[in-house]
């Protein structure tokens, strides 16, 4: 089997049959011609597999979708609109009313959202545990509960996950004869270049595409990719998961997890949410993401060893406060960092100013080259500030848990040249101790 | 299905259709540490089209209960036993790799159930490597990679499957291979190369047979395939000249072309 770097160039990929094009072709079209009667239908009954409707799949997106499951070491994936599609498309595919997921409190504030506010209405709830808290994983679990949820590195304060331990509480949930659930990962800001969760215990990872997958802050996409391990059909599983495991009346009382041992999960994300929800990407935007992935393993040694220069100089700085990156030895989750991100861990992290909020304030408007808006991953240098945007709706206690105070300062390093960018740092440091 | 076989809980998809005594029946046979559903896209298309499906998962994969048998004998004998169960009268048996050993010996040895026979991905004798075998009993993901890049053809290796959109072909193979209990893939491999009968036992088939060949198959190899092609009194041959030893998934809609042509026959 080939290697990480080959698959990030050619996985899913070959030059075009017809044309020769070497490069993947973008398929713009809605619709494929069906050959005959009897074809169309067996493709409509998942008789015979192929191409329908690009709501529900399409040659470009499926390209992405392979490379992005061998990167990861799966079995398929699906590309979506949005990361916060692929992480709505994921729960909504094993749970309905009633259900219950313990996620880690350290998210992207999107997807606190749409956990701590938006779920709840349709009567999915979450509890939030402290990702470093092990025996808070186990105490949160109830009988209703479906998934454990959190982020390979939890944002903004880079707390990590335990994976290993977190991934058996997870599968050992509801008791040794309960069976248990299925831990999601987003791995948006490690990528499998830097870590590859089903390794370590993880049975779905997402991402937002958008991010350093594409690399170039020009597309917004997500993927979800299975790792095709969970067991659905097992006695336990059988009665909690049964969008997987019962007979679906809405076709033709198919049961996912009988029609295909491993891939059930994305048959039906693919079958009923694709399909019923409709959150689809457009082969342009896979195409791009594409186009980014070629490069991935290049630009994630340069995003890390770029960090590594940044966070010399601001450890340095006596205008700087804490640092939240998981490599610096005082970061509370140093250890696990040197376990499970032995090549880097990231090129997003938050750091506090030893000032006032109107110098913060200062120290941002002052930077030229950090771009001041809201996305990570990059190729460019980008700055915000949390409070006041990404996780401006979540109260003054929550932000604390996570992590953040109201001078936090975030920055997602990219590749222009370290010194430059120390530079650009130290001047806007500079301005900023001169802010009253 | 779910039903009871010597005792055990056996399992078969039958593509979400009830059985129908009317209507022919097809069965599929798996191949080793494999389970019933390498063949979705060939046998959800029979259920839906005027056949019966019995898509059997061994005793010791996926969903029906051990013991594992260890020779092909007693495999043959395991689904003689649950098409017995289900007392079905006759049918069209498909197995691959594996599963196709199991299927020549069943036919041989019980041709009242067979009225035709599929070898998908087949050699008799069918070598098994030692250092294959080996590692599958000393180290199971190492023999896995192994057959993976042995059961896909050339061109498969990087993907780029359009039969099957959205799934990366080799990853879902090994993840597959995973599920199985330590030792079911040692057994199975053992039980493939020890099994020493086949050609006698194609010299017993009375029925058509099918014998279908990956031309870049390098777990069992078009050469493989030549003894029992030339032993089986009435056998065609379908060759994929793109596909390997994963044809079910490689080329499913040239395989079940094949199969849909070779079941419907007069």
């Amino acid at each position: 089997m080939f290697e990480f770097d080959t698959l990030s160039l050619h996985a899913g990929a070959r030059p075009d049959p017809t044309t020769g094009a070497r490069a993947t072709p973008i398929y713009q079209t809605s619709s494929f011609v069906f050959e005959d009667s009897d074809h169309a239908a067996a493709l409509f009954n998942m008789e015979r597999a192929g191409h329908v409707y690009s709501r529900l799949s399409n040659p470009t997106n499926a390209v992405l979708e392979e490379r992005i499951a061998a990167l990861e070491g799966g079995i398929g994936a699906i590309a979506v609109a949005s990361g916060q599609a692929a992480l709505h498309l994921a729960i909504v595919t094993l749970m309905g009313a009633g259900g219950h997921i313990v996620a880690s409190r350290a998210l992207y504030g999107g997807s606190h959202n749409l956990l701590d506010y938006t779920l709840p209405r349709f009567g999915i709830e979450t509890t939030f545990v402290d990702p470093g808290d092990i025996d808070a994983w186990r105490a949160a679990v109830r009988p209703n509960t479906r998934l454990f949820f959190g982020e390979t590195l939890g944002n903004p304060g880079n707390l990590l996950i335990d994976i290993e331990k977190v991934a058996d509480i997870a599968h050992a949930a509801h008791g040794p004869k309960g069976g248990g659930v299925p831990l999601m990962l987003d791995s948006t800001l490690t990528t499998p270049y830097l870590i590859r969760p089903f390794e370590h215990g993880a049975d779905i990872v997402f991402h937002s595409a958008t991010k350093f997958l594409q690399g170039h802050g020009v597309v917004i996409g997500g993927l979800l990719v299975d790792s095709g391990r969970f067991d659905w059909l097992s006695d336990h599983a059988r009665e909690k998961f049964a969008t997987l495991s019962a007979p679906y009346h809405g076709f033709h009382n198919m049961v996912f997890a009988e029609e295909s041992s491993t891939a059930a999960f994305l048959l039906r994300c693919r079958r009923e949410g694709l399909r019923d929800f409709g959150a689809c990407m457009a082969p342009m935007t896979a195409w791009q993401i594409l186009q980014g992935m070629e490069t991935l393993p290049v630009r994630m040694d340069r995003h890390i060893a770029n960090t590594r220069k940044v966070l010399e100089f601001l450890r340095a700085h006596s205008f700087v406060g804490a640092i939240a990156h998981p490599e610096l030895p005082e970061h509370r989750d140093h250890e696990l960092a040197k376990k499970y991100f032995p090549k880097g861990a990231g090129a997003v992290f938050s750091f506090d100013l030893k000032g006032t909020r109107a110098q913060g304030k200062a120290f941002i408007d002052n930077l030229r080259l950090f771009s001041h808006l809201a996305n990570v991953g990059d190729a460019k240098s980008l700055v915000i500030h949390p409070a006041s945007t990404t996780h401006s709706r979540m109260s003054v206690e929550a932000l604390a848990s996570a992590g953040i105070t109201e001078g936090t300062i975030r920055l997602s390093i990219g590749l222009e040249d370290a010194k430059d960018l120390i530079e650009d740092l130290a001047r806007a440091l500079k301005a900023a101790e001169k802010t009253k | 299905m779910k039903l009871t076989v010597n005792g055990r809980i056996a399992f078969a998809y039958t593509g979400t259709r009830e059985f129908n005594a009317a209507l022919p029946t097809v069965v599929f046979i798996h191949g080793a540490a494999n389970d019933h559903s390498v063949w979705a896209l060939q046998s959800r298309y029979f259920a839906w089209h005027g056949w019966n499906v019995v898509a059997v998962d061994l005793p010791g994969h996926g969903q029906s209960e051990g013991p594992l048998c260890t020779k092909i004998g007693d495999y043959a004998k395991w689904v003689a036993a649950f098409l017995d169960a289900i007392a079905l009268k006759t049918a069209v048996l498909v197995g691959h790799s594996m599963g196709s050993l199991t299927a020549l010996e069943l036919t041989a040895h019980r041709p009242d159930l067979v009225r035709k026979l599929a070898l998908v991905g087949t050699a008799v004798p069918m070598a098994v490597g030692d250092v294959l075998l080996d590692a599958a009993r000393d180290d199971e993901d190492k023999a896995r990679r192994m057959i993976i890049e042995w059961s896909f053809a050339p061109a498969s290796q990087l993907g780029n499957n359009h039969a099957v959109p959205g799934m990366w072909l080799p990853g879902n193979s090994l993840a597959l291979m995973r599920r199985m209990e330590k030792g079911v893939l040692h057994t199975d491999l053992a039980a493939c190369k020890t099994y020493s009968e086949g050609l006698d036992a194609a010299k017993a088939v009375s029925v058509p047979a099918l014998v279908v060949v990956g031309a870049r198959d390098m777990m069992t190899t078009p050469k493989g395939a030549q003894g029992v092609i030339a032993t089986l009194p009435d056998a065609r041959v379908e060759t994929l000249a793109e596909a390997g030893h994963q044809m079910l998934s490689e080329a499913p809609g040239a395989v079940l072309d094949a199969l849909w042509k070779f079941a419907n026959a007069k």
